[in-house]
């Protein structure tokens, strides 16, 4: 399995949409075929149309908010005392997080196609809230599928959703997460695709799901790549990108400019959620060795039981609570371009409020993970290694969690 | 040796009416009734389909899932699904079995051990609801081999050079799904219109079986007698559900549903 280089790794699937012969793909009901094939039809000719990219990186200049800040991150760096800590801030983004940059090429997508209703799932509640507000702006109706658990801990999410006129339908099935809300707007669609697009809130799903959103994350990779050569002249000799990775549509968008280069130069870390400490169960298939399986349409690796019954996750972020992972990360990994480890909720939270006692920064839990991992390896590098970490997400719409696990003052001191 | 499916097939057309095809869950709601279940509807339906419970189907409408979670709950597996076609074949050997379930519980067993056991168990055919077409023609072929029905799914979005291609390809029954919904979903065409799109694919190959099936039940099978065959899944388990609830035994309910819609077809 490799790698190419010179070409877009959405772009490196065979025809049939597996990324290395074996990871991705369409396995679909048949009723999906004809709604997918013409999606990518108009994905591959938009993503190529000047005029439509110009419309992309207008709204996302104007509206989302471009670029998003890349900050030093210095008393943390002198604190720690090794590699150099910066952090990209897209949780800068309008929304407060990079779900929008999907969201926002969802909705110029089904305008395109003339569907007036667009329907998404969401876990951590941010897919959802930024596709309300993409819906919003472009005049879709919009119906978000969520995981009654997750509603009951997001809040802030959901009451966004709703005043952006969203239709929140709490999901049931199964763990109640993420992973039954993606299966739920994927019936939803099943049902309506003759009237409704259906915005797939990660690099997961079909294969053409998984080209869109990482064509649409890619923009804080090309922010990044702008900013580290205005702050340091050239890409730094020494780069280490960290991120979180739940289905990975942050992550991916945060490595792809810089995909080419030696991994020696630019290493990209992805840190998965490892889950409380004294529970066995995880949202870690990357690090644990889950074996490659089929959920939501594409082979990957994923947490499943000897039968093929995918298995409940575990993780205090709702964001990263999905037993697989993109097939784009599955690639990574086995071409060794990109490296995975795990943090569990205890060292997220232990990293959260070490970031939030010496910066004005708030990742949310999901950044908190690869913060965690990234503080712990800057410390064994050198003064010139530049460790950079996506601040994906704010953390406002985890206060219940974190007033409840660490205490009011963490919640209100920032 | 003719696959049984055929043999029902020719049998329903000499009594002029269509295959009665029924879909219940292996397991639901136990080993024993499932097993129980399908023995008592085994004199009136023609094809049984024996759904394999998965928990993340993208295609099932909330009856069939409430069925498919109750199974699982009660710990199936795939092994204890083979066993109990098995079992029902020493019941009646010549009633033919269908798999209806979704791939990785078939790619966790590896294709040509499942197959295998599915030959061994007495498994006349398969439907594999997310391992569509051309993706599934290796697989096809090696369910050919053993001489396994591999059943192609048909959707009202499905293009008239695909239908073409599809059934050019396939093996004598194929699975028209009546209109755009997950299983069990309120019929929201008119039986006119979905014939009209059955007859279309009809006249592709005639020689081809189509069944039509997804928001059949007892108040609409009637009005769709001129196909070939007609599945019945969601209202069977919504039965098994109701029953349970008001602590009646299922096995006998079913088998009083499933007579009547044989009655509406003769």
């Amino acid at each position: 399995m490799k790698l190419k280089k010179k070409i877009p790794v959405i772009d490196q699937g065979n025809s049939l949409g597996f990324w290395g012969g074996k990871f991705g793909g369409n396995f679909v009901p048949e009723t999906l075929k004809k709604p997918i094939e013409d999606l990518e039809v108009l994905f591959n000719k938009l993503k190529k149309d000047k005029k439509f990219i110009l419309e992309r990186d207008k709204y996302f200049q104007n509206w989302v908010g471009a670029p998003t800040r890349f900050i030093k991150l210095e008393n943390l760096t002198n604190y720690i005392g090794g590699a150099q800590i910066w952090s990209k801030v897209v949780s800068d983004a309008n929304g407060g997080a990079h779900k929008i940059y999907n969201a926002t090429v969802h909705c110029l997508l089904a305008k395109r196609s003339g569907k007036k209703i667009i329907c998404g799932d969401t876990g951590a509640g941010y897919a959802g809230k930024m596709l309300s507000m993409a819906a919003k702006k472009f005049g879709l109706k919009c119906k978000i599928f969520m995981g009654a658990k997750d509603i009951g801990r997001q809040q802030p999410n959901v009451k966004a959703m709703k005043k952006n006129g969203a239709e929140v339908i709490p999901v049931y099935s199964g763990s109640q997460t993420l992973v039954d809300a993606v299966s739920e707007c994927m019936r939803f669609w099943v049902a309506n695709c003759d009237t409704t697009a259906m915005c797939v809130g990660s690099t997961v799903g079909p294969a053409v799901f998984v080209r869109i959103c990482g064509w649409s994350t890619s923009q804080i990779s090309r922010e990044l790549k702008a900013q580290l050569i205005d702050e340091f002249g050239s890409i730094p000799k020494k780069l280490k990108l960290y991120n979180c990775v739940g289905g990975g549509s942050s992550s991916f968008g945060f490595w792809n400019e810089f995909m080419d280069y030696d991994k020696k130069q630019v290493e990209f870390i992805g840190v998965e959620a490892g889950g409380p400490k004294k529970s066995k169960k995880h949202a870690a298939p990357l690090t644990y060795g889950s074996k490659i399986g089929i959920l939501h349409g594409a082979a990957q690796y994923v947490n499943q039981n000897s039968d093929g019954q995918i298995e409940e996750t575990e993780s205090i972020s709702a964001g990263l609570d999905y037993p697989g992972i993109s097939p784009l990360h599955c690639f990574l990994k086995d071409t060794k371009r990109a490296r995975y480890t795990a943090a569990s909720d205890e060292e997220a939270l232990s990293a959260y409020k070490l970031v939030t006692k010496f910066e004005k920064l708030r990742p949310s839990l999901e950044p908190s993970h690869a913060f965690f991992v990234a503080l712990k390896e800057a410390k064994k590098l050198s003064k010139n290694t530049v460790v950079v970490i996506n601040s994906c997400g704010d953390a406002y719409k985890d206060r219940g969690i974190l007033e409840e696990r660490l205490g009011k003052k963490y919640v209100k001191s920032n | 040796m003719l696959n049984p499916i055929s043999v029902a097939f020719k049998k329903a057309k000499t009594e002029n009416r269509p295959a009665l095809l029924t879909y219940t869950v292996a397991g639901d709601s136990s080993k024993k009734q499932s097993l129980d279940i399908l023995k008592s509807i085994s004199k009136n339906a023609d094809i049984l389909e024996l759904g394999v419970p998965h928990n993340t189907p993208v295609a099932d409408g909330s009856q069939i899932q409430t069925s498919a979670y109750r199974a699982i709950k009660k710990g199936i597996k795939i092994n204890d699904i083979f066993r109990i076609v098995r079992d029902f074949k020493k019941f009646d050997k010549n009633k033919p079995i269908i798999l209806m379930g979704y791939y990785n519980m078939i790619f966790q067993y590896g294709d040509n051990n499942f197959l295998k056991k599915c030959k061994t168990s007495g498994v006349n055919g398969l439907i594999v609801v997310d391992l569509p077409w051309p993706e599934n023609k290796d697989f096809a072929k090696k369910c050919k081999r053993k001489s396994i029905y591999f059943i192609q799914l048909l959707s009202p979005t499905t293009t008239s050079k695909r239908l073409k291609k599809i059934i050019q390809n396939s093996h004598p029954m194929n699975y028209f799904i009546s209109m755009l919904s997950t299983t069990g979903g309120k019929l929201k065409v008119s039986p006119r219109e979905i014939l009209k799109n059955y007859n279309r694919i009809k006249k592709i190959n005639p020689k081809k079986e189509i069944v039509i099936g997804f928001g059949i039940t007892d108040k609409t099978i009637g009005k769709l007698k001129s196909a070939d065959g007609l599945v019945v899944g969601s209202a069977i388990c919504k039965e098994i559900t109701r029953s349970l609830n008001s602590r009646q035994n299922p096995v006998t309910n079913v088998g009083k549903l499933v007579r009547k819609l044989k009655y509406k077809i003769k």
